[in-house]
């Protein structure tokens, strides 16, 4: 079988097109290559949705525990306490028992419990409270000055955010976001290990490169595979977010400009 | 409540807590080395601990631990097979499989359970401590080149060496550097224990999800249905509760060693006692 015919059978496999088994014996590096690469899309769609809701909620959040309201600002350190202080993989327990026993009494959870819809959610929450605290720490640190220059020109309230506040916050979160962004990436890769099962062996990349190391028992080939598809991955986020970074500081003079400082990656 | 099942529960959290005892301290050691190492004068050595702190923060941690594991228990089995059975003809990987000979298996077949469990718990404690080493290293080497420049060089005119000035300059002074960064690696590390239990390890999240399930009249005097998600709530609970005592704790030791040091919070610590 040609590496082709193994990219057509397998390249979809893990949203469940093409061939319905996974290879058993006789296990080639094109199929090892191709099947970690199909389920990096699991990874890739988690990711992405974290990261494009969690933003506007962080925001959101960020505000909330910056409030002057007590209640509000009380709620807000309490949610992001307890996301930031346990650990995730116990969150995507307790999320899929919760959403299991949820779903006896009410049928409207009944997708909550695939990866799909559950363990998307948990991701979501988790990188609410992080990025929120991130962006509270950047909420803090404007400097004073363009505050009042805004008052001195008369904005208030919404256009205030919008124009000052809203645009300096993310310029001085944009780096450390950016370590979130590919953290919240490499967390994709514990959804399959962590109660939420792969319907008809539907994984991501980690539970492809984990099964083929079982397979093989050879575990020198498959991480290796997947590390590579991580350093693409994360890559990737650095060039995007490097851009929007330069965006946000197109005003300042380049020797100015803050660099992003890349710190990839601690386990959560 | 007090079932053998539940006396096992229990004894998990020791684990947990023992891996933490254990792993903390040799991680350091694995991050304190490889922090030398960076800056050693001969370099191979810097070039190999640097590529080592490098490598394992660049990709997803749970991909290391899975793959440390498999490749640590592989690895020493190949060197006791080499050691062992020197005229072994056959070779090792046939195929799908990993062969050894039988005097070279870790632990040896007939070897009793417990040892099976130890050797698994020391097969994680060792995959922690290095990827762990790895976090801790760059903390270090960051400290290590934060301890002022003025004061090595006023050790270098006192006529101290390079390695005088090292151990009795620098490594006094970088914990306070390295504190922050520390600390916040225990808190990373008291997050990741229930990865455990993809290592194989019987922790926590084993046996919560054992208990929890639902049990029927037909296997136990306590039938329950599908108690999950409580138990899962615990260690939530349980976790969140060791991070906020660990917090604590931590800030009260930075104060401690803050005092008496050349930073902003010494300094603070300095102006409160001159105030009163």
């Amino acid at each position: 079988m040609s590496c082709l015919q193994t990219v057509a059978d397998y390249g979809l496999r893990s949203i469940g097109i093409g061939e319905r088994l996974l290879p058993r014996a006789d296990i080639t590096l094109c199929e090892q290559v191709t099947l970690i690469g199909s389920g990096m899309l699991w990874n890739i769609y988690f990711g992405l949705l974290a990261i494009l809701f969690g933003f506007f909620s962080a925001t959101g959040l960020a505000l909330a525990k910056n409030s002057a309201y007590k209640p509000l600002r009380k709620a807000a350190e309490w949610f992001i306490f307890i996301f930031r202080g346990s650990p995730l993989f116990i969150q995507f327990f307790f999320g899929y028992f919760l959403f299991l026993s949820l779903k006896q009494s009410f049928p409207l959870f009944d997708a909550f419990t695939s990866a799909w819809i559950g363990a998307a959610i948990v991701l979501w929450l988790n990188t609410t409270a992080y990025s929120a605290e991130i962006f509270y720490g950047a909420l803090q640190s404007i400097p004073k000055g363009d505050i009042e220059a805004a008052d001195a020109y008369g904005l208030s309230g919404w256009k205030r955010f919008r124009r000052i506040t809203w645009p300096t916050l993310l310029r001085l979160a944009w780096p450390a976001y950016t370590n979130e962004a590919i953290f919240i990436f490499h967390s994709t890769t514990l959804v399959f290990f962590s109660g939420f099962p792969a319907l008809q062996q539907k994984g991501d990349a980690l539970y492809y490169a984990s099964y083929f190391a079982d397979k093989t028992f050879n575990p020198f080939i498959p991480y290796p595979i997947l590390a590579g598809y991580f350093v693409c991955v994360t890559l990737c986020i650095i060039l995007s977010f490097g851009a929007i970074n330069r965006y946000l500081n197109r005003h300042l003079p380049s020797s100015k400009r803050p660099r992003l400082r890349l710190r990839p990656q601690v386990i959560r | 409540m007090t079932t053998g099942k539940h006396l096992a529960f229990y004894a998990s959290f020791g684990t947990v807590l023992m891996l933490l005892a254990v792993t903390a301290p040799l991680a350091l050691a694995f991050g304190f080395f490889s922090a030398t190492g960076s800056r050693a004068q001969f370099a191979p050595l810097r070039w190999i601990s640097q590529t080592y702190m490098a490598l394992v923060r660049g990709i997803p941690d749970i991909a290391f631990f899975l793959f440390f594991v498999i490749a640590l228990d592989q690895g020493i089995e190949w060197l006791r097979h080499q050691a062992k059975c020197p005229d072994w003809a056959e070779p090792i990987r046939q195929g799908n499989d990993f062969i050894v000979c039988a005097a070279a298996k870790m632990p040896l077949n007939n070897a009793p359970e417990s040892v099976h469990q130890i050797y698994g718990f020391a097969l994680a404690v060792l995959t922690f401590a290095i990827v762990f080493g790895a976090f801790a290293g760059n903390v270090l080497a960051g400290a290590m080149n934060t301890v002022p420049h003025g004061q090595i060089e006023t050790a270098e005119a006192y006529g101290m060496s390079h390695r005088q000035a090292f151990w009795r300059i620098i490594v006094p002074q970088m914990w306070i550097y390295a504190l922050p960064g520390l600390s916040n690696l225990w808190m990373v590390l008291i997050k990741a224990t229930p990865l455990l239990f993809l290592l194989g390890v019987e922790d926590v999240v084993y046996w919560a999800r054992e208990l929890g399930g639902t049990k029927n009249i037909r296997f136990t005097e306590y039938p329950h249905g599908d108690w999950r998600m409580w138990y899962f709530l615990a260690l939530l609970v349980f976790y969140l509760l060791f991070t906020k005592v660990s917090e604590i704790v931590l800030s009260r030791v930075t104060r401690k060693l803050s005092r008496g040091q050349a930073t902003a919070g010494g300094e603070a610590l300095r102006k409160a006692g001159a105030a009163t």
